[in-house]
C-alpha cells in the first residue's frame, strides 16, 4: 500500500478515486461543482514551481488547488 | 483585457439586468455556459460584436447585450458570465442564475465545451431545471476532433430531450445550425419533454408535497419543481433575489410554509438535512452528467492532452516557470521598445512638420498670435505628442499581450505565482485581474469579479493600480526612452530599456504583494480563502484576428479616448500659461505651490502639478508637463521627440527626476474613471476612499526615498 490519505499526498501520474470531502462551505460546494464527488477519479498532473498549488486531472479538466484544500479531500487509491 | 469601446471607461459599469428591446416582438435569448468555452465567441459572431474574448476563464464577467436578426425575428442576446453552477456561490453565479430565472429569457443557449463535456454538462442540467427552452452547443469541435474526442449530438439531443448542436465558434458558419436551432424551438408547439433529474427517494418525496403547493400559486411562473428544489435547500441568495421579483416574502406564504414544514419533516426522518442534501443533490446531477456523455462522448485516444501537459511541463515546472515567465514579460517590452523606437520617429516628424504648416496657414492669413498659440502651440502640439509617443508602443505592446493572453498563458502565471498570493492572504486569481489592469484599470477592477471571497476581491481592488494602464505605458516607455535609450545610444539601449521597465513592471508586482499582505494584517484580515483555478487547454489563437482586433478595437479606440482628453487639457494649459496673475502666470502659481513638496518627491511643482491634472487621463501627464515648460520659457521649436529631452533637460531634469516621475507614474491616485468604477463596484466610499489613498502614500514613500538616497549617495 502507498499511502495515500488525501489529495494533497499524491505523486505526480497518481491517480485515485474521491472518499469524501472534508470541506464545508462554499469550497465544499465549489469543489462539488466540478464534479469531485465520492467516487471521482483524479490525477495529479504536477506541482506549481513554488510546489504550491497543485493541478489535478478532473472529470477532463485541470484544476490548480491550493494544499489547505487538498488535504480536506480524502481518497482511495 | 477587456478593452474595446464597451468595456473600459464610464462604460464598462455593469449595465445590470436592463433589456433593451426596441419591439416588443424581439426575443430575448441568454448566453450562458461555463467559465471559456468560447461564449463570448459565440455571442460576437452572431451579434457582430466585439465583445473582446481571451483564453482564460472569467473573461466575461459583465452581461453584453448585442443583437442579431434571423429570417423574420430579432434576437436579443445577453453574455452572461460564465458559470459552473447556477447555485450562486458567487457573484457572477447569482448574476447568470438570477438572468435566467428573472430575466424571462425567451430561450438559453448553454454553450459547453466538446473537451469536457461532462464538467459541463452539470449547468446544462442545472438549466435544463429551470426552463426547457434550452438551445446546448457543444462549441469547439474542432478541438475536440484534434483530440480525438468523437460526440455523438444525435445520442445527446435525445438523451436531453432539448436540440443539441455541435460548432466551432471561431468559425462563423458553423452558427448557422445554432441559430437555426434557436429559432426552431421558439417558432414550435411541440411538446417539449427535456430530462428530468432523477434525486434520491427522499428528495423526490419531499418534492412531491411542495411541487402542488408552488403550482397552485398562479403568481409564480417560476418551474415548480426546480423551485421546490430551492426551497427545500434553502438557497438564500435565491429567496432574496425571488422575494425581490415576486415583491412579497415566499416563506411568509401560510400554504408554502405549511407544505415546507411537512416536506422538511420527511427530509429529515431520512437524515437529509442541509449538507446531506446539498450534497446528495449535486451528486445527483454530476452523476447523471456522467451517465449522458457515456454513451455520447468516445475518446479515441486515451492520451488525447498529452500534448498540452507536455507544454505545462515546460512553463509552469520547477526551474523553467519562472525564467520563461520573465523572459516572456522583457520579450514582449523589448519587442514593444525597439519596435516603436522607429515609427515614432516618423510620425513625430511627420506631425510637427504638419505644425509648421499649420504656423504658415495662420501667419498667411494675419491670425492673431493668441489663436495661433492656442491652436496650433496649445492643442495641436499636444495632440501631436499623444499620438507620436503613444501609438507605436501600443499598437505592438496590445497584439503581444492579446496573444498571450488567447493561448491560454496567463492562468499559467496564476498558477506560478499563486504562492505568493496565499502568503498575502490572497487569490492568485489577482495575477488575471493585474493582466487586465495592463489594458485599462477600470476593466481590470471590473475583472476582481472572477475572484469569490469579497475580502480577496477588495485586496486585488485597492492594488490593481500598482500595475501601469495603457495611459500610463506610453508615459514610461517615452521616459524610458528619452533618457536611457537616447544617452547609450546603440544596441544596448533597447537592452537597457526593457530591463528599467521589466524593472519597473516587477517593482509594481513586489508593491502588490506588499500592500497586499499589510492589508491582511491590518484592515482587511484574514486568511486565504479556498481556491480552484482552471488551466485551459492550450489553443492556437489567430494571430490575424489578434492583430486587426487590437489595433482597431484597442489602440486606436484608446488613443481616441487620450486624445479627446489631451485636446481640452492644451487648450486649459495654454490658457493658464497666458493669464497673468501679479508677476506670474496662473499656471506657475500652481506649480510653485507645489514645489517644495515636489521638490522632496524628487519631482518639481510642474509634474506633480501635471499628475493633478492627469486625473481624469494619466495619457496627459507627460504632455502637460511639455506644455507648462514651453509655456515658461521662451517658446522653442519643437522638430522631433528628441528636443523634447533636451527640453526636459533645460527645465532641470536628471535621470533622478526621470526616475522619480516614472515611479510616481506607476504609484499615485487611480484615473477618475476607475475611482467611479471602484465606487460601482464595492459601493462603499470608506473602500474607493483606501484606492485612492493607498497606491498615493506609497508611491510618495518609493519616490522620497528613492530623492533622499540619491541625493545623500551623490
Amino acid at each position: 500500500m502507498n499511502h495515500i490519505h488525501t489529495l494533497k499526498d499524491m505523486k505526480q501520474g497518481q491517480t485515485a478515486k474521491v472518499k469524501s470531502l472534508l470541506s464545508t462551505g462554499s469550497i465544499r460546494r465549489r469543489l462539488q461543482d466540478i464534479g469531485l464527488i465520492e467516487g471521482t477519479e483524479v490525477e495529479c498532473l504536477q506541482k506549481s514551481p513554488t510546489g504550491d498549488p497543485t493541478a489535478y486531472l478532473i472529470r477532463g479538466a485541470v484544476i490548480a488547488l491550493r494544499s489547505e484544500d487538498s488535504s480536506n479531500i480524502l481518497v482511495f487509491p | 483585457m477587456g478593452l474595446t469601446n464597451g468595456s473600459t471607461g464610464r462604460n464598462a459599469v455593469d449595465s445590470g439586468l436592463f433589456i433593451k428591446k426596441s419591439t416588443p416582438d424581439e426575443k430575448v435569448i441568454a448566453v450562458a455556459g461555463n467559465p471559456n468555452v468560447g461564449k463570448s465567441t459565440v455571442f460576437n459572431n452572431l451579434t457582430g460584436l466585439k465583445q473582446h474574448t481571451g483564453n482564460w476563464p472569467g473573461k466575461t464577467v459583465t452581461n453584453a447585450q448585442g443583437y442579431c436578426r434571423y429570417r423574420d425575428t430579432t434576437y436579443v442576446l445577453v453574455d452572461i458570465p460564465g458559470t459552473y453552477s447556477l447555485m450562486a456561490h458567487s457573484a457572477e453565479e447569482e448574476v447568470a442564475r438570477n438572468f435566467i430565472c428573472f430575466g424571462e429569457p425567451d430561450a438559453v443557449i448553454v454553450v459547453c465545451d466538446a473537451t469536457c463535456l461532462e464538467r459541463n454538462f452539470n449547468l446544462v442540467l442545472q438549466t435544463i431545471e429551470i426552463t426547457d427552452q434550452v438551445v446546448v452547443c457543444v462549441n469547439l469541435m474542432d478541438e475536440a476532433k484534434k483530440k480525438n474526442i468523437r460526440i455523438d449530438l444525435d445520442v445527446l439531443s435525445a438523451k436531453l430531450g432539448v436540440p443539441v448542436v455541435g460548432t466551432t465558434a471561431r468559425k462563423k458558419k458553423s452558427l448557422d445550425k445554432l441559430i437555426l436551432s434557436v429559432y426552431d424551438l421558439l417558432h414550435s408547439n411541440e411538446e417539449k419533454t427535456p430530462v428530468k433529474i432523477q434525486y434520491i427517494k427522499p428528495i423526490e418525496d419531499a418534492v412531491a408535497i411542495i411541487e402542488p403547493v408552488i403550482r397552485k400559486k398562479p403568481d409564480i411562473n417560476i418551474n415548480a419543481r426546480w423551485l421546490s428544489l430551492k426551497l427545500l435547500d434553502y438557497d438564500e441568495t435565491l429567496i432574496t433575489a425571488l422575494n425581490a421579483y415576486l415583491g412579497y416574502d415566499i416563506c411568509a406564504d401560510h400554504d408554502i410554509q405549511e407544505g415546507l414544514a411537512l416536506a422538511q419533516q420527511v427530509l429529515s426522518d431520512n437524515g437529509m438535512v442541509k449538507e446531506a442534501l446539498r450534497d446528495s443533490m449535486v451528486a445527483c446531477l454530476v452523476l447523471s452528467a456522467e451517465n449522458l456523455c457515456i454513451d455520447a462522448v468516445h475518446f479515441d485516444k486515451i492520451n488525447y492532452n498529452a500534448k498540452d501537459r507536455k507544454i505545462d511541463r515546460i512553463l509552469t515546472s520547477k526551474w523553467t516557470g519562472f525564467p520563461i515567465m520573465i523572459a516572456l514579460l522583457m520579450g514582449v517590452f523589448w519587442l514593444t521598445i525597439t519596435g516603436a523606437n522607429f515609427p515614432s520617429r516618423i510620425l513625430s516628424d511627420g506631425l510637427f512638420w504638419m505644425e509648421d504648416r499649420f504656423t504658415d496657414a495662420f501667419h498667411f492669413f494675419n491670425a492673431p498670435d493668441w489663436l495661433h498659440g492656442m491652436f496650433v502651440l496649445g492643442l495641436y502640439r499636444v495632440l501631436a505628442w499623444v499620438v507620436s509617443v503613444m501609438l507605436p508602443p501600443m499598437a505592438i505592446f496590445f497584439p503581444l499581450f492579446t496573444l498571450l493572453e488567447d493561448v491560454g498563458y496567463l492562468p499559467r502565471v496564476a498558477f506560478n505565482l499563486d504562492k505568493y498570493f496565499k502568503r498575502c492572504c490572497a487569490s492568485g486569481k489577482q495575477v488575471l485581474t493585474m493582466c487586465m489592469g495592463f489594458g485599462c484599470n477600470a476593466a481590470g477592477i471590473i475583472g476582481c469579479r472572477i475572484i469569490d471571497s469579497p475580502r480577496e476581491r477588495l485586496l486585488a481592488i485597492i492594488t490593481n493600480n500598482f500595475v501601469p494602464c495603457n495611459g500610463r505605458f506610453p508615459t514610461l516607455i517615452s521616459i524610458l526612452t528619452m533618457f536611457f535609450v537616447g544617452a547609450a545610444a546603440g544596441p544596448a539601449g533597447p537592452v537597457l530599456s526593457t530591463l528599467l521597465l521589466t524593472g519597473l513592471i516587477v517593482l509594481g508586482v513586489f508593491m502588490t504583494f506588499i500592500v497586499s499582505n499589510m492589508l491582511s494584517h491590518t484592515i482587511l484580515k484574514g486568511i486565504p480563502s479556498s481556491f480552484t483555478l482552471e488551466l485551459p487547454p492550450y489553443r492556437k489563437p489567430q494571430i490575424g484576428k489578434v492583430i486587426v482586433r487590437s489595433l482597431f478595437d484597442r489602440t486606436l479606440f484608446v488613443l481616441g479616448r487620450a486624445v479627446m482628453v489631451a485636446a481640452p487639457a492644451g487648450l486649459i494649459i495654454w490658457i493658464m500659461a497666458n493669464i497673468t496673475i501679479g508677476d506670474f502666470t496662473l499656471l506657475s502659481h500652481c506649480s510653485n505651490f507645489l514645489d517644495p513638496f515636489a521638490r522632496w518627491l524628487g519631482m518639481d511643482g510642474v509634474i506633480l502639478f501635471a499628475f493633478i491634472l492627469g486625473f481624469p487621463a494619466n495619457e496627459i501627464v507627460v504632455p502637460i508637463i511639455i506644455m507648462a515648460y514651453m509655456a515658461s520659457g521662451s517658446i522653442m521649436e519643437l522638430d522631433s521627440l528628441w528636443d523634447l529631452k533636451q527640453l526636459l533637460v533645460d527645465h532641470g531634469w536628471t535621470w533622478i527626476t526621470a526616475i522619480s516621475t516614472m515611479l510616481f507614474s506607476l504609484m499615485h491616485w487611480p484615473c477618475s474613471t476607475t475611482c467611479l468604477t471602484i465606487k460601482k463596484e464595492t459601493q462603499s466610499l470608506k473602500w474607493t476612499a483606501v484606492s485612492i489613498i493607498v497606491p498615493t502614500i506609497m508611491g510618495m514613500l518609493a519616490c522620497f526615498a528613492f530623492a533622499t538616497i540619491t541625493r545623500v549617495l551623490i
